[in-house]
């Protein structure tokens, strides 16, 4: 597996892994510096509530504590009281809507009132984590309870509670999304179905949670943050915003990160907090999220209520999709209305809609804030895409597959453009893929002509056996770019600086992969320097499957001119034209002469000139180069998930029995990468589709808050996943790459659930929900019955 | 609140002796007392597996049990695991786990190499279901799996000399 010559394209092993396997690596929580504190937060337990008054005599007095701060005590050190909004959603301004309300973030710590349950309201800094919770219990806060909004439904009921004592209506945005004239396709419709989906996504849950260590350096006024975060720079720009601090005045290093799956992708109050309190106190600070805080605190998805109605003419070709969804925002608004506007426009997916009519509702709640999770609200879009075709499909009695066939975006028809826009304003223009090949590939390798003999054979065992399969596309590569700075040392050391956050993608190999090709050493001796501040002025870290494509384009730039660079000077020095000369080893060679050479090395000792002469004719000082690429569009990855599975019609539990995944991701830096990346996302979607339930009671109390009681996926319940890559370049970047971080997730639900739904056939049984758990199939399965006046077939 | 007691312990083969809160779990001891930071906390309730240790050959949840529980033991870490001679220092489930991408973040990885450590020792033919019921108890939420059953099944067949390595 050790590689000498480029690495592009290959199942190379991973830089970063030897850390890992030793317990070498240095997660946030591993860092010990002398002197250093550790805190843990009082959260409100109430979902809606006025804080009245806070007594923290007790708490202070407690042997082992140093401070207990709340927001009073911080607001000297603070420029504004809430966090800013990190996305200025900006595409509201060519809807209904001009903007956001500006009092929507959180606060650093609470004002005068609570509105979700673990809504941070005190901080307690002690000598260890131990002495910091017994304090908790000696905190007295007086609450006055408010009534609670738990939901959609109960947040749009005219005179019902409100999220924010002072805000009138829980809705904080409403807008329309369309194209075509929907009105006019129905009027020549055949067929027209209306479907009522309940969707629901749960946690991120990277195995790491959250983490944030501050430690102040008085000697050099400068405050360094080590945070587990996926976008170190703008929790720095977000820090010294609310510190009035310059930018050198404090640094956010990122250590190795656990995960993040969204749910890092922010500045969290408690970011801001611990770093007020070791800049205070004139200690490091350490808070490390536990399992339970992250249930009630990180950013989850949660629900989206769907009405959607699709006419069809009579050939069963889509005409237009008109209707409603509202979605469950939280009790704030760190970021925007991303969530919303992505499954808006993602509706249409790969299939060829004419006409379009959305009308979206952010809907607020006294619940922990929605924001993106890995998928980022493209899977509940291409769930509702999904149902509606396996709907008319049933209701016109045509297949599944072939009402596919009939409306997806054929072959010859790419690149196509639809008439809706990316939040940058560009238009959403599929830029390549063959989606009927990668729906006929999946079919095919399932075996789903066969099936219906595999459904009776097991029927006559009493067995459940059901197909389901679904298509999707997902934007990926988001700008507006991603730095890379190349720099080969005076060692001959080659490194790579980036604004890119790496949280377990394989960042470091994959930039390493990319700039030692260019530059012919190996890969494993590049040095990759990501997600830290101090290294790179400007960065957006890891979001919307965006760094191969923009920091992998840049670094791919980037090393480009480093390794022209280093020909130049190499041709003055050996005075020999630059065709004449070639790199390899990490030497530029006299081509055909062994004896002739020159190190990196070298060249960069060139390039740094020596005090008081020139610098070689035509050439910049330094060998290195910044690359910031800067994507014209979304680059669309796409795939097709199909499933076959077994339901126990008496238990509700459903088994995976095979699982096939053929997806177009572009080109494949290292296939062992992308297959982990979109094997790992489609269990992510598994989990969406039949166990992960976040659950809140109807006084907004969140009921689920462990791992016993929040399912994730495990071994057991997953079948091995049969993947296929299809390569079609994506013409936008010189790699030819697409994102692959998330489009793995996206169809997993929808075909998922069209398969159970088919193995429930006999009984009539419509699913229009996600997840479904075991108890709720038993409650349809028996309904069905009961309607049908008989206990269903019994083998037939 | 902060009775203390001292116990001895046998650490990846070093005897270690402190006098700790009887409070402290054995998870905290490690990454606190020894600073072995390998064993990694991930839900501190039981559920995950990340905090997994051997305990005189056990797998057991560091963060369910206390560090006085192990007074008198023989605990092993992911730091006791490697192999000095080898590339890297790795041995052969960590290459395996290396060679069939069994981890991208790694924050699981290691008490999923515990768990399995321990499964390998006592069952050196486990087939993939065995792998799979024995990683029932540890959450992954990066890879989906997958490989790391595959790592799991690579490394069984080399421990057991079937595969000329």
């Amino acid at each position: 597996m050790r590689h000498t010559g480029p690495t592009f394209g290959k199942r190379v092993e991973r830089v970063e892994d030897a850390s890992l396997l030793t317990g070498r690596a240095r997660f946030v929580d591993d860092i010990r510096i002398p002197g250093m504190l550790e805190a843990a937060y009082v959260r409100s337990p109430f979902p809606h509530a006025l804080v009245r008054s806070i007594d923290v005599t007790q708490a202070r007095a407690l042997e082992g504590v140093h401070a207990v701060l709340t927001v009073a005590d911080l607001r000297p050190a603070l420029t504004q009281e809430r966090i800013p909004l990190a996305l200025s959603s900006k595409e509201l301004s060519g809807l209904a809507q001009k903007s956001l309300r500006d009092d929507i973030t959180p606060p650093v710590l609470a004002l005068d009132e609570v509105c979700y349950v673990g809504e941070p309201v005190v901080l307690i800094v002690a000598d260890s984590r131990y002495i910091a919770e017994d304090a908790i219990a000696l905190v007295a806060i007086d609450y006055e309870p408010l009534e609670a909004v738990a939901d959609i439904t109960s947040a749009l009921t005219a005179g019902g509670p409100r999220v924010h004592r002072d805000i009138d209506g829980n809705v904080l945005a409403e807008y329309v999304l369309s194209y075509g004239d929907y009105e006019r396709a129905t009027a020549t419709a055949a067929h027209l179905f209306q479907l009522d989906l309940k969707q629901h996504r749960g946690c991120a849950h990277p195995l790491e949670g959250r983490g944030v260590l501050a430690m102040h350096d008085a000697l050099e006024q400068r405050t360094t943050v080590w945070s587990s975060t996926q976008s170190p720079h703008e929790v720095r720009l977000t820090l010294v915003q609310l510190l009035g601090l310059d930018d050198e005045e404090l640094h956010v290093v990122t250590p190795d990160v656990g995960g993040g799956f969204g749910a890092k992708y922010l500045t969290y109050p408690e970011e801001v907090s611990i770093t007020i309190a070791a800049r205070l106190l004139g200690r490091p600070v350490k808070w490390i999220e536990d399992r339970r805080e992250h249930f009630l605190t990180a950013i989850q998805e949660r629900d989206q209520l769907w009405q959607v109605e699709i006419a069809l003419d009579a050939e069963a070709r889509i005409l237009g999709i008109k209707g409603e969804m509202m979605h469950d925002q939280g009790a704030y608004t760190p970021q925007g209305i991303n969530v919303s506007y992505n499954s808006a426009t993602a509706v249409p997916g790969p299939y060829k809609v004419p006409s379009y009519e959305l009308r979206v509702r952010a809907v607020e709640t006294n619940k922990v804030p929605t924001m993106p999770v890995r998928g980022a609200g493209y899977p509940q879009a291409t769930f509702a895409m999904e149902r509606l075709l396996d709907h008319a499909a049933r209701e016109i009695g045509i297949d599944r597959a072939e009402i596919r066939r009939r409306n997806l975006i054929q072959t010859e028809e790419m690149p196509y453009t639809t008439p809706l826009k990316t939040r940058a304003g560009t238009p959403v223009k599929y830029d390549s893929g063959d989606f009927p090949l990668c729906q006929a590939m999946a079919l095919d390798q399932i075996g789903y002509d066969g099936f219906e003999a595999r459904r009776a054979e097991a029927a006559r065992d009493g067995r459940l056996l059901g197909v389901g399969f679904a298509n999707a596309t997902k934007g990926t590569g988001r700008g507006p770019f991603e730095t890379a700075t190349v720099r080969v040392g005076r060692s001959g050391r080659v490194s790579v600086y980036t604004g890119a956050a790496a949280m377990g993608q394989s960042t470091a190999t994959m930039l390493a992969q990319i700039v030692a090709d260019q530059l012919g050493v190996e890969f494993g001796q590049v040095n990759v320097v990501a997600g830290d501040t101090r290294y790179t002025s400007m960065g957006h870290g890891g979001f919307a499957s965006r760094q191969a494509v923009n920091a992998g384009s840049s670094a791919h730039e980037a090393s480009v001119k480093v390794r022209e660079k280093a020909l130049l000077i190499a041709s003055q020095l050996l005075e020999q034209p630059v065709d004449a000369l070639e790199l390899s080893g990490g030497r530029i060679w006299l081509k055909g002469q062994s004896n002739v050479s020159l190190g990196l090395g070298d060249l960069a000792r060139e390039a740094s000139g020596i005090p008081g002469y020139s610098l070689p004719k035509g050439i910049e000082p330094g060998l290195e180069h910044t690359a910031n690429f800067m994507p014209k569009g979304l680059v669309y990855s796409n795939g097709c998930h199909a499933v076959e599975v077994e339901v126990d019609r008496a238990t509700g539990a459903v088994r995976l029995e095979r699982y096939v995944i053929v997806s177009d991701c572009g080109e494949l830096i290292n296939p062992m990468v992308v297959d982990g990346q979109v094997i790992g996302g489609a269990v992510h979607g598994i989990g969406n589709a039949l166990f992960e339930w976040m659950g809140y009671d109807e006084m907004a109390q969140p009921i689920t808050t462990t791992f016993a009681e929040y399912l994730l996926p495990t071994t057991t319940e997953l079948p091995r996943i049969e993947l296929t890559h299809v390569v079609h370049r994506s013409p936008l970047n010189p790699l030819g790459i697409k994102g692959v971080g998330e489009v793995g997730t996206i169809p997993a639900a929808a075909a998922i659930i069209s398969a159970v739904e088919d193995a429930l056939r006999p009984f009539g049984v419509r699913i229009d929900e996600t997840p479904i758990l075991p108890p709720r199939i038993v409650a349809l399965v028996n309904a069905s019955s009961t309607a049908a006046g008989a206990s269903g077939p019994a083998s037939s | 609140m902060s009775r203390t007691r001292r116990i001895e312990v046998e650490v990846n083969g070093r005897s270690e002796a402190r006098e700790i809160d009887v409070r402290l779990t054995l998870a905290d001891f490690l990454r606190r007392e020894l600073g072995l930071t390998g064993t990694h906390l991930g839900c501190e309730h039981g559920v995950c597996g990340a905090c997994t240790v051997l305990v005189d050959g056990r797998a057991v949840r560091g963060c369910l049990m206390l560090a006085v529980q192990a007074a008198g033991r023989s605990v092993r870490t992911i730091e006791g695991l490697g192999d000095a001679e080898a590339p890297d220092g790795l041995g052969v489930l960590q290459a395996a786990f290396r060679e069939h991408h069994g981890l991208q973040c790694g924050f699981c990885t290691p008490g999923i190499l515990m768990t399995l450590t321990e499964l390998l020792a006592k069952c050196p033919d486990a087939t993939e279901s065995d792998v799979r019921l024995a990683l029932s108890g540890n959450l992954c939420r990066c890879t989906g799996y997958q490989t790391i059953v595959s790592a799991a099944l690579e490394a069984a067949r080399r421990l057991n000399g079937k595969l000329a390595s």
